[in-house]
């Protein structure tokens, strides 16, 4: 009978949790616009979850790109048909690797540091300071850190995608030798403008929401102490990974799929 | 000063990514501005192009000269007319190649091959070539295959 009870206790805890994520969503988001106020910090924050996550994304954008053209190549030369190794290069990138990878990296790089940096914010009641001299620290912190990570996910799924596209074209067209031309050729012929690379697009915008969400409430919402950032630190980096690879499959079948 | 900076590697970042953008769209999802440059075009004249598409090569004894830049039906004739880019070295097609659609592999994407003949004048900027063999149809192979077997 204890058993049960906990299991309920557990399951109510995890359904609060839910609604307090929802509770701090609509606080932060929905409120008068302050754009002079709120314009420096959103692009202080654009900067931190951003641009110092280009690198990560640009080298592992690079070296995604050369193993597909590799392993295409392999399998592909069997059946003479080489030349597909572009088509298959942009669309499994476009599709499929870039807004996933993208949004992978993007929650251990800047997901969990988000969480770090709030969480310690509340361990050191710089949140409650915050609120005692009568700014709102969901609208001070957590809005543009939001916003930020909404943006960046998306461009940074770009980037990953044309740097990923780049280096499957060095190893295929200039070590293995492919003609360039229908290494290209058969790339455009394939992928279509509306139908991959805007529903690639569509899908990063959704996972850089779903990861900062879960990433700025578990800061929010840790314990704080050393010991509960530390487990919101993982929380973010786990829930993050399942929320994206199975909210992947439901776009998945969505967009491309005959569901 | 440090505020600076940090706007303008934001900028940068933004610009990065509407380039990668219009990068995926242009490279990538073919939305394509072809130069031609450096490059004189000619067209042949297909009774069945096959899967023959824009970009894809020309080539002579198998190296490629060239690319395919257009494959449109021509309105009086009722075939198709293709346009390719030469590149300006290869100037020594003489007026009577011939032109034929060839398959790479068994599956593979299908190009032009062109063999050259004996004239002595060479092609220009907007000739066509005369000779021309169409693509081969696995359809119509087998089609014709299975009605010989059936007439015998």
């Amino acid at each position: 009978m204890d058993q049960l009870a906990l299991l309920g206790r557990k399951g109510l805890d995890k359904l609060a949790a839910f609604g307090r994520a929802g509770m701090i969503l609509f606080q932060s988001l929905v409120a008068k616009p302050q754009p002079l106020v709120m314009f420096p910090l959103f692009v202080k924050q654009i900067y931190f979850i951003g641009v110092l996550s280009l690198i990560i994304i640009v080298v592992s954008g690079l070296f995604i790109g050369m193993v597909l053209g590799l392993q295409g190549y392999t399998i592909l030369v069997d059946y003479g048909s080489e030349q597909a190794v572009g088509q298959m290069v942009a669309l499994s990138l476009v599709r499929e690797l870039a807004p996933v990878v993208t949004a992978l990296l993007f929650a251990g790089r800047a997901g969990s540091a988000l969480t770090a940096e709030i969480g310690l914010m509340k361990a050191t009641e710089q949140l409650s300071s915050l609120e005692m001299i009568g700014v709102d620290p969901l609208r001070r912190i957590i809005a543009p850190r939001f916003w930020a990570g909404f943006i960046c996910l998306p461009i940074l799924s770009a980037i990953f995608a044309i740097v990923g596209v780049y280096g499957g074209s060095i190893v295929s067209i200039d070590w293995l030798g492919i003609y360039d031309g229908s290494f290209w050729a058969n790339m455009q012929n394939s992928v279509n403008f509306y139908d991959d690379v805007l529903n690639g697009l569509i899908k990063a915008v959704v996972f850089g929401f779903v990861v900062t969400w879960i990433a700025v409430f578990q800061g929010y919402d840790c314990i704080p102490t050393s010991e509960g950032i530390s487990q919101a630190t993982t929380k973010t980096v786990v829930y993050s990974s399942l929320a994206v690879l199975g909210l992947d499959f439901i776009l998945t079948a969505v967009m491309f799929g005959e569901l | 000063m440090r505020m600076r900076i940090l706007e303008i590697s934001v900028g940068a970042f933004i610009l990065a990514g509407i380039l990668a953008l219009v990068g995926l769209a242009l490279n990538v999802s073919g939305l394509n501005v072809s130069n031609t440059e450096g490059a004189y075009t000619v067209y042949a004249r297909f009774e069945n192009i096959g899967g023959l598409t824009p970009r894809a090569k020309v080539t002579m004894s198998g190296v490629a000269i060239g690319e395919v830049t257009e494959v449109i039906l021509d309105r009086d004739e009722l075939v198709a007319r293709v346009a390719m880019n030469i590149h300006s070295d290869v100037d020594f097609l003489s007026t009577d190649s011939s032109a034929s659609i060839l398959t790479a592999g068994l599956l593979g994407e299908q190009y032009i091959g062109i063999t050259v003949g004996a004239e002595e004048e060479y092609l220009q900027n907007g000739d066509f070539i005369e000779d021309t063999q169409s693509a081969l149809v696995l359809e119509e192979l087998i089609g014709k295959f299975l009605f010989n077997e059936v007439s015998e």
